[in-house]
């Protein structure tokens, strides 16, 4: 952070506490949601659903072989599996900021060229992990699976768009030497691995598993009353795992790797669920933002609505994560699902900021296909959601 | 001789830097670390992941932070 950025943020702060008129009943009703949408988080979310995904975040930034999915993205890769790879990929490369926009780069100016670096710049923070598991958490398993879906599609899509538009200066491209991570060499196998990933998947699934709506299923009620002893029998198992298969520097770099992810993204969880519950507050609560505008705006399934939840996702910044507590404010608030569907996959992909740095690595006109085709997409996308779930 | 750290300005890149400057320090060169932080310039090194560290044209680790002694080793090389 540089030092006017600290002082832009204290005078900020400082103007709002200065002139925000805290004793007006609705801004106090504001305040209020704010932090019982926060309490809601730390209750419900944080415990079982955030942290096991922290960890599995963790998991896959150390012990997932990057380089062994890089080499799909050299100039000589076969295309079909270069977009393929591209589309589903953001899910182990992405996880941190360091990887995504100088591999878009790379695959792009070296590599295998527009399309499938078109199809990773979209996958990369649109297929996260963290983000699809706290999408179906907090918003609904429904959500969460069209979310995961729609994301790994659009990235295909895309990149098939960009490569078609542009095929005539894909030609041109600069050729020379691409260099990938060295492979960490596992010891262990892709089974022993994919064993170790699978416990910490289901510790997730179990720890997480929401009380069933419908009282009348023998078998989702059973899973219900046994999810803590199941929880408990695989955090035993994980204890195992680790102590036999695992060397200690190596378990070391897995927690170290974990608490970066949560020391970068709780905080600002933290404020944008703050932020959301403010504005918007929980579901059936008012806040600030009169529910009537929402529903002006973005409620059913209109054509308008899904094109506004759009535009409005693709031009605005959302920290890691974020998106979940503001779309969950707007929900609530009388949003539609089709639109919801949209803004999630037109929001994260994009924001001002990075369609900046997209502008200068591709050209403007590039730049600025890409974004209308994304935009496109995900109307449609919602518009056909809203009308499968009204 | 000629040394750049290429990366956006991630905690691993900046980390890398350092570990890079202590190195050259260390082994008391006077050579200037370049920190290369256009994602385009980047790219034109064939660089599929950041950071990287590059000595005399030549890529010598990518998307890692190397140790200091593997820095070290590197520069020891084409002194």
């Amino acid at each position: 952070m540089s030092e006017k950025t600290k002082l832009g943020i204290i005078v900020g702060a400082f103007l709002a506490a200065y002139y925000v008129p805290w004793a007006h009943p609705l801004v106090r009703q504001s305040g209020l949601e704010a932090f019982m949408m926060l309490q809601e988080y730390a209750r419900e979310h944080v415990l079982t659903c955030l942290i096991p995904a922290f960890f599995i975040a963790g998991a896959i930034s150390v012990f997932v072989s990057q380089a062994s999915v890089l080499k799909y993205f050299g100039p000589q890769a076969k295309k079909i599996l270069s977009y393929s790879v591209a589309s589903v990929s953001g899910s182990i490369l992405a996880v941190c900021s360091c990887t995504v926009l100088p591999l878009f780069a790379g695959i792009y100016m070296r590599g295998a060229g527009i399309g499938p670096a078109s199809a990773f710049l979209y996958s990369g923070p649109a297929i996260n992990v963290l983000a699809i598991v706290m999408t179906a958490k907090v918003l609904g398993w429904k959500l969460g699976l069209a979310r995961a879906v729609g994301a790994v599609l659009f990235a295909f899509l895309v990149g098939i768009m960009m490569a078609v538009l542009f095929r005539k200066e894909e030609q041109q491209r600069s050729a020379g030497n691409i260099y990938v991570p060295d492979s960490e060499e596992g010891d262990r196998g892709i089974l022993k691995e994919g064993i170790y990933m699978l416990n910490l998947v289901l510790i997730l699934i179990f720890a997480a598993f929401a009380r069933p709506q419908d009282p009348s299923s023998i078998v989702w009620n059973a899973i219900f009353s046994a999810k803590w002893y199941v929880t408990a029998g695989l955090t035993i198992t994980l204890g195992l795992i680790l102590k036999s298969w695992f060397r200690q520097d190596e378990l070391k770099t897995w927690v170290e790797a974990t608490w970066g992810f949560m020391k970068q993204i709780f905080p600002l969880l933290g404020a944008g669920v703050l932020v959301a519950g403010f504005m918007l507050g929980r579901p059936g609560h008012q806040a600030l933002i009169p529910e009537q505008y929402i529903q002006n705006l973005l409620g059913g399934n209109s054509l308008g609505a899904n094109l506004f939840a759009s535009v409005a996702g693709a031009l605005m910044y959302f920290a890691t994560l974020t998106e979940v507590p503001i779309l969950q404010g707007l929900m609530g608030s009388g949003m539609g699902n089709g639109p919801a569907l949209a803004l999630l996959l037109a929001g994260p992909a994009l924001s001002l900021p990075n369609m900046i740095v997209i502008a200068k690595v591709m050209g403007l006109k590039k730049a600025l296909a890409f974004i209308i085709t994304i935009v496109i997409l995900s109307t449609i996308a919602g518009m056909i959601y809203g009308a499968i779930n009204p | 001789m000629d040394v750049k750290v290429l990366g956006p300005g991630c905690p691993k890149c900046q980390q890398t830097e350092k570990i890079v400057l202590e190195a050259v320090q260390e082994m008391g060169l006077n050579v200037n670390v370049e920190k290369v932080k256009d994602i385009k310039q980047i790219a034109s090194y064939g660089v599929f992941g950041t950071p990287a560290v590059v000595i005399n044209g030549e890529v010598k680790s990518v998307g890692k932070v190397p140790t200091k002694d593997e820095v070290k080793g590197w520069l020891q090389k084409v002194q």
